[in-house]
């Protein structure tokens, strides 16, 4: 049987009756006239395999799922799109990558087997621990920091406001520089052998501390180990949380108290955090738990307007597009920031905001777009200070 | 280790170093055969990519040459490739990869010497360096 008969069989796409909602919907589509979920799935039903591997829409996507959740007959659209790219890369049909793949290549070099200096955030003030129950999974965050120093460099500073959070609470996190990248970015641009390979390091890593609780500050870490590494690997013999969650827990505990200045912000549901995982409650929970006037945006929750990009492999006119949406959304709000959990989200974002030549509709728009934890730090009660 | 001898990756620019090599070549000066040579119009083309890719493939060293600042053939190109090092030496610490082993150098068309020099002395810290951890080295 040939592999694409059996992504079709697994991903449900087979069950398709091609009512076309989810081109309906689609904000790709909507925006490129030349892209349609539809088709794709319709053309490997009727094994058009050389054509849809030649296909650069497979690239299109940006793997929002707002199709998966709007579908009456529950294809698995973007599951779908994620296993036929690794077909497509096998047969030369390949992304064109933001940063020529930097990204990428960096995830891949987390995992050669050198002794990384993955804690170069750790501070001396910050409390860790080597074994324990709970384990803070960084993710590269810090390293993206880095590579996206001109647009969002606050993100190298989300791993210590973390640990400083928890240890707020309470808490000594167990961190590691044995940890690699989660493989996000690579199983999403279809490079399953290096996605596995970070997968099974990670795993070890992990266990090794003996943690029973693993817990993310980034929605896409979060997303490949619920829901990849489960399908990958089998039970992992550890609970996975996202810090929402496990926050909003020690709040309601009393454990961890914030305090805020009653600014007003918005809250932008990132597609891994929302869609995919289908939290929703939990970070505007969180955010609200600050104090701070929390406003929505006309698309909301399971129906929020994405970033644009998926995995660094498809950044195009299209992107933008749907960036100037959002911002436009959130101008409407009269919010002063966007809050968001997903640092990719950040780093879209603050492309756009940061770019030299601006679209003309958000030409003078002041918003600003954060990352939650950073900002959950800096609402700390008692040690307002942000590091 | 005294027989390793060590891969270098070096990009240069079209107008000043690619030239300052070519005259290192015809004014037959000395240097250690450790180089592969990619020339770029600028060195401010450079991405990190092409760095970090360099290192997965192997590269034991990158070396990054272009105009002196203020004589860039593209204004400030030099000043941009300045930056992008800077943070690339940056991540490469943090993934491991001692930020030593990516040099950058200002070398003009007229420098054959000092490119010369520079080869010499760049092998000789990676051979102190030994072989790239990625690639199984300390």
């Amino acid at each position: 049987m040939s592999k694409i008969k059996e992504i079709i069989e697994d991903t449900g796409a087979f069950d398709c009756v091609e009512c076309g909602k989810c081109t309906s919907l689609c904000p790709v589509a909507k925006r490129n006239p030349n892209f349609a979920p539809r088709l794709i799935v319709v053309k490997a039903q009727e094994g058009m395999e050389e054509e849809i591997k030649a296909d650069k829409g497979i690239w299109s996507c940006i793997t929002c799922e707002i199709c998966n959740d709007m579908c009456p007959y529950k294809v698995d659209f973007s599951g779908f799109i994620q296993r036929m790219r690794g077909e497509a890369m096998e047969y030369g049909n390949k992304p064109i990558c933001s940063q020529a793949g930097a990204v990428h290549t960096m995830e891949r070099m987390t995992g050669m087997g050198q002794k990384q200096k993955r804690l170069a955030w750790l501070k001396d003030d910050l409390k860790v621990r080597e074994k324990g129950d709970v384990f803070y999974f960084t993710g590269c965050v810090y390293q993206l920091g880095i590579l996206y120093e001109d647009r969002a460099p606050e993100l190298k500073q989300i791993p210590a406001n973390m640990v400083k959070i928890l240890n707020a609470a309470g808490i000594e996190p167990v961190v590691s520089d044995k940890e690699v990248c989660c493989g996000h970015d690579l199983l999403w641009s279809g490079d399953e052998e290096s996605f596995e390979k970070l997968m099974r390091q990670n795993i070890k890593t992990i266990q090794e501390t003996g943690a029973k609780t693993v817990i993310f500050a980034c929605a896409e870490g979060f997303r490949t180990f619920d829901i990849d590494y489960k399908e990958f690997f089998g039970d992992l013999g550890f609970e996975v949380k996202h810090i929402s969650e496990y926050l909003m827990d020690l709040v309601n505990q009393g454990k961890l108290q914030l305090s805020g200045n009653g600014s007003k912000v918005t809250y932008h549901d990132s597609c891994r955090l929302g869609r995919h995982e289908g939290i929703y409650d939990e970070p505007r929970d969180l955010i609200k738990a600050t104090g701070v006037d929390l406003v929505e945006m006309a698309s909301n929750r399971e129906k929020a307007i994405c970033c644009g990009v998926n995995a660094f492999v498809n950044c195009g006119e299209v992107s933008k597009m749907m960036q100037v949406d959002r911002m436009l959304e959130a101008k409407e709000t009269g919010a002063e920031t966007m809050l968001t959990f997903c640092p990719k989200c950040v780093i879209h974002y603050n492309c756009l905001l940061s770019s030299e030549k601006k679209p003309p509709e958000i030409e003078g728009l002041h918003i600003k777009v954060k990352e939650a934890t950073n900002f959950i730090a800096e609402n700390l009660k008692g040690g307002g200070e942000a590091n | 280790m005294t027989d390793f001898s060590p891969q270098i990756v070096a990009f240069c620019c079209n107008w000043c170093s690619y030239a300052g090599a070519d005259l290192a070549g015809v004014s037959r000066f000395q240097y250690p055969p450790t180089a592969r040579i990619i020339r770029i119009m600028c060195s401010g083309r450079l991405e990190p990519q092409f760095v970090l890719r360099a290192f997965e493939l192997g590269a034991d060293g990158v070396l990054v040459a272009g105009c002196h600042l203020g004589e860039c053939h593209y204004i400030s190109g030099n000043e941009r490739a300045k930056q992008k090092v800077a943070k690339t030496q940056e991540l490469l610490d943090v993934l491991g990869v001692d930020s030593r082993r990516l040099r950058l150098e200002w070398i003009s068309a007229s420098e054959g010497i000092k490119f010369a020099e520079t080869m010499d002395e760049f092998t000789k810290q990676l051979i102190e360096l030994g072989p790239s951890p990625l690639m199984g080295g300390a």
